[in-house]
């Protein structure tokens, strides 16, 4: 298959947890922890995939977000956004947005799993 | 009428109030009554210190009579009115209106302030995640270690061979994990607690009374002695007027009840009972000959050194009318009773009510972590004298002892209850109307 997915999320035993599965799956996992130069480590890394936590150090996930989509080479990026917070208001921040699919914390394995193969046809 | 043209308007307006004559107010603020009489028909302009004096003179805030704070209230004014959709042929005489009852129109404007004040806090208390930064932060952190201890937990049983530095990996994971779920899980609590410190200051006037009643002990020498309940009401310090009311109604019984039994023949009928007997509220009202909830509220306003002297310990009391509502409460550590919401519905003070004058006794063991056991004496009375032919008013009283020191032996069956189902462990219970959020497994 050989897609990348790139994890941007600061706690580490949550992306052990992510990488472990995806890699299992047969996907190339790569990782970064911190909001604040997230942009520019998607443009380096060019994933497939993008997930990404709301609450990041230094930077919101929801302004890395807009920041994606207002660029042309990611505007049409899969983001899968990930929180700790259910509410309704981020979902509909986040879709507003334009993530491609929205995931409250806590999420099972398996749903990050299906979720990464939809958004992604190999 | 221009606005600015209102000043001399609300100077008459207030000089005719007062009863004062045109010529007597000009002669004290130094001016002709003529000139004066220009300005109350608004064809002179008024400011600088002419407009302070006669504001001095008329017992009034010079800003009242200015331009400024009528802009500002009537500012408020025409908000409150968008608020409220007020006619526009009645928001065209927001001028007129301020201006010719001053008083009225502060009070719109402040009551106006005090909903939005009002709004705000019913909006943090309703969503407090947003409101409240550290609890949103608690929350976050408690989430994110749920997650990864469960995605850690389910690697560990859903990967078939899955390798050893693998799985020693995701064991360490969660043991860690696990630690600081422990730490997150007690800041969530610290942060409600403190919540609710926080909250404490939007009091309903029933807050207002039982905290007021708790601050003197639920005992009044003032009362006993027979003073008036309204002596009592003003020294305390009610601040809403609905508490007051509430205080005057709580105090009323109370004097009542010292008519009906005086403390020395309360005192004179304990002595004469066995001290083991002295906790049974049943016994005590058969050699008074007297009601038993009569004799319930006497015990808990009996003074300390009284209490301590004759009884086993200080007793709690809960009242409640027949919706169970709580209408008195001087609570007994061990035994919470909830502030919001239903209380148990096992508990004895409700087991009364289906049948009214029979006293009911049982040791009940509250669910939590103290499982304090205590034994408990309710009855069901109807309030007040005979009500003739109308439906009787129930109110049921619950008297609570700690259990290790009243009551008889061991051997008594104990009944399990809790405080109210949300925050109630107890499993398999048949009263329960709705889960726990203490409940354990899934």
């Amino acid at each position: 298959m050989d897609k990348t997915v790139l994890v941007i999320e600061d706690e580490p035993n949550i992306i052990e947890a992510i990488s472990f599965i995806l890699s299992r799956d047969g996907w190339r996992v790569a990782t970064h922890s911190n909001g604040v130069d997230a942009v520019s480590a998607v443009g380096a890394r060019k994933p497939d995939l993008v997930i990404l936590d709301v609450m990041l150090p230094g930077r919101s996930g929801y302004d890395i977000l807009r920041d994606l989509r207002a660029a042309t080479e990611t505007a049409d990026l899969p983001v899968l956004m990930l929180t700790a917070r259910g509410q309704t208001k981020d979902r509909e921040m986040a879709e507003s947005l334009g993530a491609s699919r929205f995931m409250a914390k806590p999420f099972s394995n398996s749903e990050v799993l299906e979720a990464v193969r939809d958004l992604v046809r190999p | 009428m221009a606005r600015s043209s209102l000043a001399g308007s609300r100077i008459r307006e207030r000089r005719v109030m007062l009863g004062l004559r045109q010529a007597e107010l000009a002669r004290r603020a130094g001016i002709s009554a003529s000139y004066l009489n220009l300005i109350e028909h608004n064809r002179r302009r008024i400011g600088g210190k002419l407009l302070l004096d006669i504001a001095q003179v008329l017992g009034v805030e010079a800003a009242l009579l200015s331009e400024g704070a009528e802009a500002a209230l009537t500012g408020t004014l025409r908000e409150a009115a968008a608020d409220g959709a007020l006619a526009a042929a009645e928001v065209e005489a927001v001028d007129e209106f301020a201006g010719r009852f001053p008083g009225w129109a502060q009070l719109l404007s402040t009551q106006h302030g005090r909903i939005g004040q009002l709004e705000q806090s019913v909006e943090a208390l309703t969503d407090r995640l947003a409101h409240d930064p550290h609890l949103a932060a608690s929350l976050h952190e408690v989430l994110s270690t749920v997650t990864a201890i469960h995605a850690s937990s389910s690697i560990l049983v859903d990967t078939k061979e899955l390798e050893p530095e693998w799985r020693d990996r995701f064991h360490r994971n969660i043991h860690e994990d696990s630690a600081r779920l422990a730490e997150g899980a007690q800041r969530l609590v610290d942060e409600l607690d403190a919540g609710q410190a926080r909250d404490a200051t939007v009091n309903s006037p029933q807050e207002e009374v039982d905290a007021f009643l708790d601050a003197a002990g639920h005992a009044f020498p003032d009362l006993e002695r027979g003073a008036a309940p309204d002596a009592v009401i003003a020294a305390a310090n009610l601040t809403s007027v609905s508490a007051q009311g509430l205080a005057r109604d709580r105090l009323g019984r109370m004097a009542a009840d010292v008519a009906a039994l005086p403390m020395a023949r309360l005192v004179e009928a304990l002595r004469g009972l066995r001290s083991e007997d002295r906790a049974d509220p049943v016994r005590l009202a058969a050699a008074l000959g007297l009601g038993v909830a009569l004799v319930m509220r006497r015990l808990v306003s009996l003074p300390r050194e009284v209490t301590d002297d004759l009884l086993p310990a200080a007793p709690g009391l809960v009242i409640a009318d027949a919706s169970g509502t709580f209408l008195y409460r001087r609570d007994l550590p061990g035994f919470p009773l909830p502030r919001f919401g239903a209380a148990c519905p096992l508990w004895p003070l409700f087991t009364a009510l289906q049948r009214p004058m029979y006293p009911v006794r049982a040791r009940v063991q509250m669910a939590g972590r103290s499982d304090g056991v205590f034994d408990a004496y309710a009855i069901a009375e109807a309030d007040g004298a005979a009500p003739g032919w109308d439906e009787p008013i129930l109110r049921t009283h619950m008297l609570l002892w700690p259990a290790e020191g009243a009551g008889e032996g061991a051997n008594t069956p104990v009944r399990g209850v809790g405080v109210t189902c949300r925050i109630c462990p107890r499993e398999d219970c048949a009263a329960r109307r709705e889960p726990s959020i203490m409940a354990r497994g899934a």
